[in-house]
């Protein structure tokens, strides 16, 4: 807690730019997130917030015409310096979708070694550690354990999205990435899912993009408002949500627009 | 008062009658499409009767098993066996679908996940115009380019390289159970390439990107998502081009040499059910060759249902969640 102010955060963007096409829809952002500390990015839609965290982990890239300008520093390295492979960024960086995307055509149990066993052999009993401890990160293992020969598709959406949060867990990331991680769930599943990211960020340095702002003053340590492509205001959250420095922020978390 | 009641009285009365004229015509329609839905049935097995009828003559020495486990075909003599026809064309479909299966769904992995798209824009009208050609045309290109390109090239370079093998022996003829099973598959290959584009392209966005962002590479996650959850559409593909293998008449009738032979080569001559059928349909003279043919018919029908409800089976077998 006492070097929440430390230079050495853990990802760092420099001027990033990202783009569709000729579009630019990232204005030039910078900013600097730290390890082990929940970053809200908040912002109507439309906004680049989930443009934003899609370029962390170098998923932009993967939509037809998208590229980027500028640099993310995570952890010293820049992800985007040539050389860099973005299927190893990406085995360091997890992401968890807006809408809960269990692979239907794989068990539970097979979800949640998906990743793990792209990296190499591994032994029954390793695996079957993996799937226990990253289930019970999850807060799913109870619910499931008898049934980890089912498929993942038959569990409930907060289920589905626990366990995709638990097959994230399982490759070991350093970072992860939430895109509205709770907002196609009902409330009991979302005050599941915050929990757990509150669990999570003793390990983890989260960056989870929200609509809703109570859920960004609840789960997040620090705050980042974006509006049309820039990033407008970066505080910490109760900095943020008691005294916004900016004319726009104050107008958006007080919901005069968006 | 009363006079709104009567209002809600004659509404509810209106919209009862409303109500019967829906389940009329709802009934109606159902009998229509019912009806046509009953057809197909009726034909089908109207079908399978007459053939079946018109074949008693060819099964009368000695019963329909007879006629499918004879090898000879004599007209001039009488003697009348289906063996070599069944072997030739379950032979060519299933070493055509052996050649047009990689190729066709590496072709449709290429279109639906690398190709850029102004290349599969211009590609997949192709492939599909490819499935729209005449067979006899390609039956003419059989003999004019294919054909010889295998008697001087292929077919010797095979006997080689492979010549230890039964399959790869004998004389290269360049017209024979090879070229014409080459030719079935650059038949049916557009079939298969056509709808497995398709049914790749409908793997959900979310899930190619949730293995992506496991970390895995274009292939792994082509192995592990897209493939799979494509699985019983890219079977049923399959399925669909191998109905076509098996009754495809015109341009094997032109490549495969019309010899009634059951010859381990691939490179000798040899004969299909379709394409017996289709040759000697004008020259059988006498009751019992008719009866032959029709008896072949008779077998085709019975082999491609038998073929299809296999392949069905399979891809259900395969496909079923666990």
């Amino acid at each position: 807690m006492s070097n929440s102010n430390d230079i050495n955060s853990g990802i760092v963007a420099q001027d990033l730019k990202a783009f569709f096409g000729n579009i630019e829809v990232l204005k030039g952002i910078s900013v600097s997130m730290q390890k082990k500390k929940v970053t809200a990015l908040i912002g109507p839609s439309g906004c680049g917030k989930t443009t934003f965290l899609r370029t962390l982990n170098r998923m932009h890239e993967l939509a037809r015409n998208a590229s980027i300008k500028g640099k993310v520093i995570v952890d010293g390295t820049d992800i985007y310096s040539p050389g860099i492979d973005p299927v190893l960024v990406r085995r360091k960086i997890g992401m968890v979708f807006q809408k809960p995307n269990p692979f239907p055509t794989m068990t539970i149990y097979e979800n949640v070694v998906a990743g793990l066993k792209l990296t190499g052999r591994h032994s029954r009993k390793e695996l079957d550690e993996v799937v226990e401890r990253t289930l019970v990160q999850a807060a799913l293992w109870d619910e499931v354990k008898d049934s980890l020969r089912k498929s993942g598709a038959s569990l409930s959406g907060g289920q589905q999205q626990r366990l995709c949060i638990a097959r994230t867990l399982a490759v070991n990331p350093e970072v992860i990435l939430m895109d509205e991680p709770a907002s196609a769930l009902d409330p009991i599943s979302t005050a599941k899912i915050e929990e757990l990211i509150f669990q999570l960020k003793d390990t983890y340095t989260i960056v989870i993009v929200t609509h809703n702002m109570q859920q960004a003053a609840r789960v997040s340590d620090f705050t980042a408002f974006f509006y049309l492509g820039e990033l407008i205001e970066f505080n910490n959250t109760r900095s943020m949500f008691t005294r916004p420095q900016k004319k726009q922020t104050e107008d958006y978390i007080t919901g005069r627009f968006g | 008062m009363a006079a709104e009641i009567d209002d809600i009285i004659v509404s509810e009365r209106s919209r009862d009658v409303q109500r019967k004229t829906f389940i009329r015509a709802d009934n109606i329609f159902k009998a229509v499409i019912g009806f046509f839905a009953f057809l197909v049935i009726v034909i089908l097995v109207w079908l399978g009767i007459q053939l079946y009828e018109s074949s008693q003559l060819a099964f009368a020495s000695g019963g329909i098993w007879r006629f499918i486990k004879g090898s000879t075909w004599d007209p001039v003599t009488g003697v009348f066996g289906a063996l070599p026809f069944i072997y030739g064309t379950l032979l060519t479909s299933f070493l055509s679908l052996l050649i047009a299966t990689p190729l066709g769904v590496g072709t449709a992995v290429f279109l639906a996940e690398l190709a850029p798209k102004w290349l599969k824009r211009g590609l997949q009208p192709l492939v599909e115009l490819l499935a729209g050609i005449p067979s006899v045309i390609y039956g003419l290109w059989g003999i004019f380019v294919l054909s010889p390109l295998m008697a001087n090239t292929v077919e010797p370079f095979l006997m080689d390289r492979f010549g230890f093998l039964p399959f790869f022996t004998g004389y290269p003829l360049g017209i024979g159970f090879l070229t014409a099973s080459i030719i079935l598959a650059i038949m049916i290959v557009p079939f298969i390439i056509s709808v497995s584009t398709e049914i790749l392209s409908t793997v959900p966005v979310p899930l190619t990107e949730g293995m992506y962002a496991l970390g895995a590479t274009r292939w792994e996650t082509l192995k592990k998502i897209a493939l799979p959850y494509a699985k019983s559409g890219i079977f049923g593909s399959i399925v669909l081009a191998l109905a076509r293998a098996l009754g495809e008449t015109m341009a094997v009738t032109m490549v495969i040499g019309n010899t009634p032979q059951i010859s381990k080569s691939l490179f000798d001559p040899g004969y299909t059910m379709s394409a017996v059928i289709a040759n000697e349909f004008t020259e059988a003279a006498s009751a019992n060759y008719l009866s032959a043919l029709i008896a072949i018919a008779f077998i085709l029908l019975l082999v491609t249902l038998v073929v299809n409800a296999v392949a069905r089976w399979l891809i259900w077998r395969t496909t079923r969640m666990k």
